[in-house]
């Protein structure tokens, strides 16, 4: 069975590497965004595989909320130490330091996250952005193009979206204009976790699991740390947990778990009813068209 | 050989598509809990006694208002045997693009027709459509056969019909299988309700049907993607032509004929970041080192002596309009995507539109509007390397661009000479 589920895998390689060639070969100025978390670590491994032996054609960028897990940000620098890489960090703090977005009183960085990375992209001149989203993440994902076509705002327009046929994608843009890049499109978690897996690819040490301290918030565990303080009245426990994505540290719960090797983790996922974003996000379930408003407005 | 199965689902939610779809998903873990509460939620919210299996498809704001659906959505599930990627197709509005979409990277198209209905015009639009886009395996469900009672000659008369009407399209597979969706008879479990029907389940037929060999694996095509030149000092003297295999297979020392130039030379090594293989076939994406320095850049291709496609400004082609915003006519210019090649080209002659309802052909006609079809005549600026889509739907496709506004305007199939 292991070698079946490695043949599909290794042909979404294949279609990735293909996809991260053609935007190296049409575009002016591409950038792959960064975040230390599991997608971005397969896109890089990826992009490192598609020019090897040679370097990665364009830069990384990192959008910074300021709220990330110390751990994300020591493996973030150690791969760009490691592969030679240009970083580009755009900071949310500098952002807000500079009145080019508010804070929410939630907390969330996610949505002003945003400007932040139009900001940057306009600054350095880039004409397209790898992201990693994948099309099973989410409803509105799921009718997105591998080359996502944005105007001159960053935005996204589902009813105008180019047709994409075969695989011949068109990156063609005026000034001003950009494409977003998928090339995990057609990746699920369980494929992105077989793939780390079966290439054994590094991950910040949150990903598996641990004894760690956390308190329990509406059925959520959240790991107590500088970003998650106890409040009055709240206790915490020791559980053994991980997490299943990297998002902002005083909004990503932790789901508890005996995987502490990846090939647990992927036995867990393969087992798994849960959607990541909703055992994990407490930003995102804000209302049915969150992600698609976010989209519109030129998150990725 | 893959285990990737894509399959093009066609039809409207009162075939019941999207309860198929829904239950594939959910009778093999491909939902999950949280989405359906979701959708049940939703579904309670709106006054629905029933789940709208439909909500986990519609995805956009405005068809949820609206009740329709937009645009292809792509959903995946996986089998111990298989990962599945579905294209799901709308019924209702700009469907020939959507399915055109949909289709063109398929290996599987399923067909869902109403037991209670039979054929509908609908059926044979998608049975032409999936034809046309070379898609080897056509399956026709005959869904809600708990509707007539799981009667044998019901499904036997839609069989018969819809037999007589493929065998005017280049349908190679034809797979009949009838279930109810909503039941979920025969569709991962087999139907204790018609013991008459002897053929797999619809899940065991995806899971099992044979795809590896729909691959040409004759006419060895690679068209150069992206020259890698390392510019550092312990790979000075690299040189390696990036791409993806399009069909046939290279190998290490076989003799490659090099187009445009015409030049020959050897293959001196086919590299991955993995390490040297022996071997390259598709849909491996890799790197090939020549034996001789000779001038190639993207766009050009590898091909054999004695296996070429066809060297050509001249092609003739069925096209799919996809533009709602400005039509197809004779003289205009547009730009041309083929393989890794950009080139220009114009309008020489529309022959003629073909009605995908009757499959007639309009001779009148003077320009293809959205969703509309039909045979050209185009003139390139530069040489392409083509083949008939027919036996290769890497190098017999193409798109067009309006260069005006950048959007992808249509879709091309290359003809047989």
């Amino acid at each position: 069975m292991t070698t079946t589920v490695l043949g599909h895998v290794r042909a979404l390689e294949y279609e990735s590497i293909h996809i991260f060639r053609e935007v190296a070969a049409e575009m002016e100025s591409p950038c792959l965004l960064f975040s230390g978390g599991k997608d971005s670590i397969v896109m890089l491994h990826l992009a490192l595989k598609a020019f090897w032996p040679a370097r990665i054609p364009f830069p990384v960028m990192h959008v910074d909320t300021g709220l990330n897990f110390p751990e994300v940000i020591d493996f973030r620098d150690a791969m760009v130490a490691e592969h030679g890489l240009e970083l580009i960090v755009a900071s949310v703090p500098e952002a807000i330091e500079r009145g080019l977005v508010r804070p929410e009183p939630n907390g969330s960085r996610n949505r002003i996250q945003t400007p932040v990375l139009l900001a940057a992209a306009e600054e350095h001149g880039f004409d397209a952005l790898f992201g990693g989203a994948r099309r099973d993440e989410e409803k509105a994902r799921a009718k997105e193009r591998v080359f996502s076509f944005r105007d001159e705002f960053g935005q996204w327009d589902p009813k105008n979206q180019r047709p994409e046929i075969w695989d011949l994608y068109n990156g063609r843009v005026f000034p001003g204009e950009s494409i977003r890049v998928f090339p995990l499109s057609n990746w699920t978690e369980l494929d992105v976790w077989t793939y780390i897996a079966s290439e054994n690819i590094a991950v910040p040490e949150l990903y598996l699991a641990k004894e760690r301290e956390v308190v329990d918030r509406g059925g959520m565990l959240y790991a107590v740390n500088e970003f998650v303080p106890l409040v009055d009245g709240e206790t915490s426990e020791v559980k053994r947990v991980r997490y299943r994505t990297m998002g902002d540290a005083n909004l990503t719960a932790a789901v508890e778990s005996d995987a502490d090797t990846l090939e647990k983790i992927v036995e867990e996922i393969a087992a798994v009813r849960l959607t990541e974003r909703g055992a994990t996000r407490g930003d995102d379930k804000v209302s049915e068209a969150a992600m698609e408003d976010r989209k519109r407005e030129g998150y990725f | 050989m893959s285990d990737l199965l894509r399959f093009a689902t066609a039809g409207s939610v009162d075939d019941g598509k999207s309860t198929l779809i829904g239950r594939l998903l959910y009778d093999t873990k491909g939902l999950f809990s949280d989405q359906l509460e979701d959708i049940e939620r939703i579904s309670t919210r709106r006054g629905h006694d029933y789940v709208d299996l439909s909500l986990l498809t519609d995805g956009l704001r405005a068809e949820r208002e609206q009740g329709i659906t937009i645009d292809v959505a792509y959903r995946y599930f996986a089998t111990p045997r298989r990962k599945f990627i579905i294209a799901d197709t709308p019924g209702h509005i700009q469907y020939t693009r959507n399915m055109v979409t949909g289709a063109s990277t398929a290996n599987v198209a399923l067909i869902l027709v109403d037991a209670r209905k039979g054929i509908s015009e609908q059926s044979r639009r998608h049975a032409f459509l999936a034809s046309l886009l070379g898609v080897p395996h056509l399956v026709i469900c005959i869904n809600k056969m708990d509707l007539v009672d799981w009667d044998e000659s019901v499904y036997q008369q839609i069989h018969d019909e819809f037999t007589e009407f493929a065998a005017k399209l280049r349908v190679t597979d034809l797979t009949f299988v009838p279930i109810s969706a909503l039941r979920g008879d025969n569709v991962v479990a087999r139907s204790e309700n018609m013991p008459w029907y002897e053929g797999s389940t619809l899940l065991n037929y995806l899971e099992n049907v044979h795809v590896a060999s729909d691959r040409n694996l004759v006419d060895p095509r690679f068209p150069v993607q992206y020259v890698i030149r390392p510019h550092s000092n312990t790979t000075l003297d690299y040189r390696g032509y990036a791409g993806t295999v399009a069909s046939g297979a290279f190998r290490k020392g076989d003799t490659v004929r090099i187009l445009p130039s015409g030049l020959e030379t050897t293959i001196a090594g086919i590299d991955t970041a993995d390490g040297e293989v022996e071997e390259a076939v598709p849909p491996m994406s890799v790197t090939i080192r020549l034996a001789e320095d000779v001038d190639v850049s993207r766009g050009d291709m590898f091909a054999r002596p004695a296996n070429s496609p066809e060297v050509t400004q001249d092609v003739d082609a069925m096209i799919c309009w996809m533009d709602e915003t400005a039509s197809l006519v004779r003289g205009k210019k547009y730009a041309i995507k083929h393989t890794t090649r950009w080139a220009r080209t114009v309008v020489k002659d529309l022959q003629y539109r073909i009605d995908i309802n009757t499959l007639h052909r309009d001779l009148e006609a003077s320009e293809l509007a959205l969703n509309e079809i039909g045979r050209v005549q185009l003139r390139v600026t530069a040489p392409l390397f083509v083949d008939p889509y027919a036996v290769n739907r890497t190098t017999g496709s193409f798109v067009l661009v309006d260069e005006s506004t950048n959007r992808t305007v249509a879709a091309g199939i290359i003809n047989p000479r």
